[in-house]
């Protein structure tokens, strides 16, 4: 079967470096996601591991096999492009078909292949249609078909739903991840829609500026974030920074001061010499709860409320200008002026050094942890 | 109220636009037609009433009994059929495949390989006249076919190689990338991917390269004027000599001659409207 092994990965057009040495482990059967803002290399390193780009340094190897020049047929990989990328002049069955054709594979299993594959895909009956004849959806499903019948050792996708409608594309998604759990394939799969990474990885590569940041299973990298960058990427809407003041450090204890000049002891571990130093606080919208019960408050002014009817989002502006948003109950009846006060339990803040480093967090309570989760 | 007055400009536009069309129509099409009706009618219907339909007392097929019978006018029509269409095969194949090269593939002298591929677009290829004629006969290609065959390609092919070009770099990288992926090999991926989906701008350089070599007079009349290898127009020039005065036979000839090249046309013309794209990225 087959796992994926890139080693120092680099890739430059000419004197531009995209990727800068990428290393990634991607098990037999696993689902893998890159997500990243745009430009951050997720293309160029999937196009890198199907052999549409040329590799400029490390190692790629597919089953303990380098494959650094092998081109994309010797692979054993299948590709889904964002554009879809139908042949036009042929019909369905023949879009499926015509990789297979070519390995001289006899004419029944073939048939045999595409039909059960067209079957899964709901596409029976579509096969005499051509791509100008299918709906977006439709296209995207015949795109994945012709991935599956070529019973690839590894699967790519490239925004695959991006191109779909949202109800479309909720559907799509869900039929992704059935199809994984039924061939229990490996996949390798770029979006920068972060409900798609959490609600299909395995586990979720985060890239930024061609590097890695971290890589982890969804629930890891939504509790425990290394980076002040991945803390503010995963998560909708995103975690609420404020710069606080380091005023006391004890054993596995931070005091630090909110602004508004709450103080509140946090469980980081933080090297006594950052006493008096700036450091960035992080915390979720939706650990924030209207009132003080929690450990980390902070106060200010609503200048915006969001009502989404089963939640209601309230933009606080904090003493220092600082935005801060707060998930409240959907009846929540406060109004744009009013001052609030939102605390949260110290278990779930995060909090970052000025190079973007999180502080190591000290006894997680279950509840802001991933460690149930392997 | 505006949108009425769009409308109505739109439709007053239209209607200028096929006026001057169909006035460049008849301008063009009316020599023809005068060629077709004259070859229908008695010398002396040509000569009183020049441009008259041929009515009861005019009309005759004389020159066309004459031509069918009375020359190797199915020889002259084998010969000029035979030029063409191995040279369109020749120009469209080579062409496609040079496009390709060109468009796909990055190479050292490329981009100057496609620039000197495309000055014989600008040099006209009558200026090598004497070196053309001299190297056919040192090839022993004299009266032959093929040395037309063989300019004509060479007259043909800068042009198309720069119109399959064009044509090619629209062809979205992804379909290419996604037979790669699928395993095809390049010349699969040119044959039954690249070819077909460019097939309108094959058909635009059939007609382009068919028109000039099937009219052409200059290089059948240098390198093939022998007996039996001339082409169609060369060889109603012949007749001109032959039956000097008879313009039924020169008439009937050329209107006859028109007959193959408007059935390739339309052959390849249907070709030019189809779109053949849509479907295939969105
Ligand atoms: N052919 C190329 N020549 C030069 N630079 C390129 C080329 N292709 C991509 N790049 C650069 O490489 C970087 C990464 O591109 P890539 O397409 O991988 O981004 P991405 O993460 O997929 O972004 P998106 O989410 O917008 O698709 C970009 O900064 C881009 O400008
Ligand atoms: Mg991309």
């Amino acid at each position: 079967m087959a796992d994926l092994k890139l080693d120092q990965i680099r890739k430059s057009y000419g004197a531009v470096d995209v990727l800068h040495g990428i290393d990634l482990d991607v098990k037999d059967g696993e689902f893998v996601v890159f997500v990243g803002p745009s430009g951050c290399g997720k293309s160029t390193l999937l196009r890198i591991i199907a052999g549409l780009e040329d590799i400029t340094g490390g190692n790629l190897m597919i089953d303990g096999d380098v494959v650094n020049t092998k081109s994309p047929r010797d692979r054993g990989i299948a590709m889904v492009f964002q554009s879809y990328a139908l042949y036009p002049h042929m019909t369905v069955y023949k879009n499926m078909a015509f990789g297979l054709k070519l390995d001289k594979q006899d004419k029944a299993a073939i048939d045999t292949r595409v039909r059960e594959a067209a079957r899964v895909l709901q596409l029976d009956q579509l096969l005499d249609r051509r791509p100008s004849e299918l709906s977006g959806g439709q296209r995207q499903r015949v795109a994945i078909g012709r991935a599956i019948v070529r019973q690839p050792k590894v699967f790519l996708f490239d925004e695959p739903l991006s191109n779909l409608d949202a109800a479309l594309r909720v559907q799509t998604r869900i039929e992704i991840a059935k199809l994984h759990q039924k061939l229990q394939s490996t996949i390798v799969y770029v979006t920068h829609d972060q409900v798609e990474a959490m609600t299909l990885a395995d586990k979720i590569v985060v890239m930024n500026g061609g590097n890695v940041e971290q890589v982890g299973s969804p629930m890891q990298l939504y509790h425990h974030p290394q980076t002040r960058f991945v803390a503010g990427f995963i998560g909708s809407p995103a975690m609420n920074f404020t710069n606080v003041t380091i005023d006391a450090v004890a054993q596995n204890k931070v005091t630090v001061s909110v602004p508004g000049g709450m103080k509140s002891v946090l469980p980081f571990d933080v090297p006594a010499d950052a006493v008096g130093k700036l450091v960035e606080l992080g915390i979720r919208p939706e650990h924030l709860t209207l009132g003080e019960e929690g450990a980390l408050t902070v106060s200010g002014e609503v200048d915006v409320v969001e009502k989404l009817g089963d939640s209601t989002y309230l933009y606080l502006k904090l003493a220092n200008g600082d935005r801060v948003t707060v998930r409240a109950a959907g009846h929540s009846r406060v109004r744009i002026g009013e001052t609030v006060t939102a605390s949260a339990p110290a278990g779930a803040a995060h909090l970052f050094a000025p190079n973007g480093k999180a502080f190591a967090k000290i006894d997680c309570p279950a509840e802001f942890s991933a460690d149930d989760d392997t | 109220m505006s949108f009425s007055n769009i409308r109505r400009e739109d439709a007053s536009r239209a209607v200028i636009v096929h006026a001057i069309l169909l006035t460049y129509t008849l301008v063009a099409l009316y020599p023809i037609f005068l060629v077709v009706i004259n070859a229908f009618k008695t010398r002396k219907g040509i000569f009183r009433d020049p441009m008259g339909l041929p009515n009861a007392e005019t009309f005759s097929l004389d020159g066309f009994t004459k031509v069918l019978a009375k020359s190797n006018f199915e020889l002259f029509f084998y010969n000029s059929f035979t030029v063409t269409i191995v040279t369109i095969v020749i120009v469209l194949l080579f062409a496609a495949m040079a496009a390709w090269a060109l468009s796909e593939y990055k190479f050292p002298g490329g981009t100057a390989l496609g620039l000197y591929l495309a000055i014989g677009i600008m040099v006209p290829i009558r200026l090598g006249s004497v070196s053309i004629l001299n190297l056919v006969v040192d090839l022993g290609l004299v009266n032959t076919l093929t040395a037309l065959v063989l300019v004509y390609v060479a007259q043909g092919l800068p042009l198309a190689i720069f119109i399959l070009t064009e044509f090619m770099h629209q062809i979205p990288k992804d379909l290419k990338e996604a037979a790669r992926c699928d395993g095809v090999g390049e010349f699969k991926i040119f044959f039954a991917i690249i070819l077909p989906l460019i097939r309108p701008a094959v058909a635009t350089v059939a007609v382009f390269t068919m028109i000039p070599i099937w009219n052409d007079l200059w290089f059948p009349l240098i390198l093939a004027p022998g007996d039996g290898k001339q082409t169609i127009t060369l060889g109603v020039q012949q007749f001109i000599g032959q039956y000097v005065t008879d313009w039924n036979a020169v008439l009937a000839s050329l209107s006859l001659a028109i007959i193959p090249i408007l059935i390739l046309y339309l052959i390849f013309s249907r070709q030019l409207i189809r779109g053949l794209t849509s479907g295939a990225v969105k």
